[in-house]
């Protein structure tokens, strides 16, 4: 049954994107000595805005902006100060929660329905839990380091964080760098710089001190200037694990502390004893959520091979309801793919699942005219050895295997090289809890996919990085 | 010609509500030099009943809240202390005599607690907390839970002292019946009419003024509390008499203790009030 529904757009009135951006240093929008580029609307191919792509030299001026904030102000400001400041941006971005959440969709492609709903009301939370630690840490890591004293601040951080979820991202870098004394230069994905230079304005709205945050506007180019500048302290990289590689590379043999959050090809298990319904919803959810540009996306389906058939039906049918298009529609399920390039990468993958033998369904559904789509699909019949199994697509396509016993399904589901995340479904608690024992997987969510909350924390096993962010784990990264 | 002030009438605090002590009775306040302040509810053995039941009803509701929607709850009656900070430091000069600049001090100290126990409400389960490693195939885990209605006595100081003794209690999913200060009873109303308008539901926090040594007896002794705070019960006599009372039911009791307000508070302030469940399950195929 197909219900039609009459659109329902978010109106674009409550943000207001300049013609042009500079770069965010020492308290002040400042231009950059680079050059510039272009962010576009990835749904409709529209020029948002150019923006200023920093070079070595800004970036060298925001790190030293940082610095100076740290050695002059923030370090010595006591927990309770810091956390206050926290606490406040907290409740700034719950209040421009609207415009954030209009400008991120209007940026990345994602639907409004999921910006409104996770993405900013996520990242205000991440705030106001990480405010709360800034004055209780030695309870947090009590005599954690080599000092043996209460913990201690590490200095400048350099983060670079992706475009799939820009503005939380963001909030996940800065609430706890901020809450531990650190001060941060962050530099946001080339193709979704714009609610994080919104941040920037939310902090001056914070009256947060001149340089404690400095946001660098640019493509891999700023990144590895940020990265290897000599006088950061701390790396925090969240991205593909080919460039998580080249930084553990970069920094091998300096002081630096690094965390990386890197490539996943998570296994979504599902047992024959599983309620078939919450099942497919949690498929559904774990996929196609965020056009499956999600690290930790369950985009391997472990399918007991009894109920298989059952599976790929009903999930078919579910997939028919989705609704793909215009990300402003409150109605839209699934968005733009977030570049031309990405959407390149998710092509010649599905294509080479054809060429490698499995078989593709995708979506009917009318797709746009301008921007950059990709129907959600699925591929049944993969082997192990396909490359659809083994490498991340980042989009919303879905690969799909069967086992015969749980055995052979946390074997399944350990045989790739990352480790971030996994899903479990079944009505049987011990089996539940006999498979998330076995999996080599940092998160694993049973009975439900795609959880996340501030106090629980994330991150992944082998290639998919190494240190974890969120819940009082999150702290142990920016500490001395 | 001047204008003649509207006066208040401080009444108690239950369910959300201001009623008037079902006694009829008040007592006179005075200021820091002996004059006539106000005359203030004094609460009945009935009152503080009727108190144990809004705070039972309301326990349901609060402790099922997330711990992050009780943080901002408690981190909105900061917000709301704030923006009230001079209505509180007018009276804490008027009624205890102090400087302007120790009532700031006061004030600012309140204010600051309150945020830190904010903070508190959705991480004290993660320091107090965890998985147990059980020598077998379970998965075990301890998680702290609240107690359930505490009675506490607060301790002397109008302001500091009662936020000091109620956010650990609520921070955590209790709700509690408070005996203000004895000596000091009105700004714990006006801390009142801050809690009122700050989110927090109607019976999570009942504030009765009057006789400590009249009223926490039948709070000792009431079977529907299961916690007492005797931090502000300066005779030890009285200590005694209602620790005794209080294993009819075996509650739990903090004693009275020396203790500087103005210095950051132990973590018992909290895990007093505070059960630990532990959930075991089997793992296996």
């Amino acid at each position: 049954m197909k219900f039609e529904y009459a659109p329902a757009p978010e109106s674009r009135a409550i943000v207001d994107i300049a013609s042009s951006y500079g770069l965010f240093v020492d308290g002040a929008f400042t231009s950059g000595s680079g050059s510039s580029f272009k962010t576009i609307n990835p749904a409709t191919e529209e020029v948002l805005a150019e923006v200023a792509e920093a070079d070595a030299a800004d970036v060298d001026r925001a790190v030293k902006a940082a610095r100076r904030a740290y050695t002059r102000v923030w370090s010595r400001m006591s927990g309770a100060e810091r956390g206050k400041y926290l606490f406040r941006i907290a409740r700034i971005i719950a209040e421009r929660s609207r415009e954030l959440a209009v400008l991120e969709s209007i940026d990345n492609g994602k639907p409004i329905k999921e910006s409104r709903d996770v993405d900013i009301p996520t990242a205000a939370a991440h705030f106001f839990y990480y405010a709360g630690w800034a004055d209780k840490l030695e309870y947090a890591l009590p005599g954690n380091g080599h000092s043996g004293a209460d913990p201690q601040p590490l200095g400048v951080a350099a983060q670079v964080i992706p475009w799939n979820f820009p503005f939380l991202m963001l909030a996940w870098k800065i609430a706890p760098a901020l809450a531990t004394g650190n001060t941060v230069v962050l530099k946001p994905a080339e193709t979704t710089p714009l609610t994080a230079l919104l941040f920037a304005e939310i902090c001056q709205q914070a009256d947060l001190p001149p340089g404690v945050v400095n946001i660098v506007t640019g493509a891999g180019e700023t990144g590895r200037a940020l990265v290897e500048h000599p006088d950061v302290d701390k790396v925090a990289f969240t991205g593909s694990t080919d460039v998580g590689r080249a930084i553990a590379r970069s920094v091998a043999g300096s002081r630096k502390k690094v965390t990386l959050e890197l490539g996943g090809k998570a296994a979504n298990i599902v047992f024959d004893d599983a309620p078939v319904d919450q099942a497919v919803e949690g498929i559904v959810n774990g996929i196609f959520f965020n056009q499956g540009h999600v690290c930790c996306a369950g985009s391997r389906l472990l399918v007991q091979e009894s109920v298989a058939e059952e599976v790929v039906e009903r999930l078919k049918r579910r997939m028919a309801t989705l609704r793909v298009g215009d990300p402003l529609d409150k109605n839209t399920d699934v968005g733009a793919i977030n570049s031309a390039e990405q959407l390149q990468r998710i092509r010649e993958l599905a294509e080479i699942g054809d060429a490698e033998g499995a078989e593709r369904w995708t979506e009917p559904c009318e797709l746009p005219d301008h921007g950059f789509w990709f129907a959600p699909t699925i591929f049944t019949g993969v082997s192990q050895a396909h490359r659809i199994a083994r490498e991340e697509i980042f989009g919303p396509v879905l690969s799909i295997l069967t086992f015969r016993t749980p055995q052979e399904a946390v074997a399944k589901a350990n045989n790739t090289p990352y480790g971030l995340s996994a899903g479990i479904w079944s009505d049987k608690g011990s089996r539940i809890l006999w498979v998330a024992n076995q999996l080599r997987a940092g998160v694993v969510w049973a009975n439900t996919f795609n959880r996340f909350d501030p106090a629980s924390p994330f991150g992944g096993y082998q290639e998919s990085g190494y240190g974890r962010e969120g819940g009082r784990h999150g702290l142990e990264g920016y500490i001395k | 010609m001047s204008r003649l002030d509207v006066k208040k009438t401080y009444k108690l605090y239950v369910g959300g509500a201001f009623p008037r002590s079902e006694s009829g009775r008040t007592f006179v306040v005075e200021d820091a030099k002996g004059r006539f302040l106000a005359n203030a509810s004094l609460a009945s053995r009935k009152d503080a009943r009727d108190a144990v039941k809004a705070a039972r009803s309301a326990f349901g509701g609060w402790s099922s809240r997330t711990a992050y929607n009780r943080g901002q709850v408690v981190y909105r009656i900061a917000e709301v202390l704030e923006g009230r900070r001079e209505q509180f430091e007018a009276e804490l000069r008027a009624t205890e005599g102090i400087t302007a600049a120790k009532a700031r001090t006061y004030v600012d100290a309140s204010v600051d607690r309150l945020v830190w126990y904010a903070g508190w409400a959705d991480k004290l389960a993660q320091v107090v907390g965890g998985a147990n490693p059980v020598a077998g195939p379970y998965f075990n885990h301890s998680t702290p839970e609240p107690t359930g209605v505490v009675a506490v006595v607060a301790p002397r100081g109008p302001l500091l002292g009662l936020v000091s003794v109620v956010a650990p209690v609520i921070t955590t999913g209790n709700t509690c019946v408070v005996i203000a200060s004895e000596e000091h009873p009105l700004t714990a109303i006006t801390l009142a009419e801050v809690m009122a308008t700050s989110d927090v539901p109607g019976g999570v926090v009942n504030v009765l003024t009057g006789k400590r040594a009249e009223i926490a007896p039948w709070l000792a002794s009431h079977a529907d509390v299961n916690a007492l705070d005797l931090t502000g019960v300066d005779d030890p006599e009285l200590a005694t008499s209602v620790e005794q009372a209080a294993a009819g039911t075996l509650k739990r009791v903090r004693r009275p203790a020396e203790e500087d307000l103005l210095a950051p508070p132990p973590l018992d302030r909290m895990t007093d009030f505070l059960e630990t469940k532990t959930v075991w399950h089997p793992m296996g195929i």
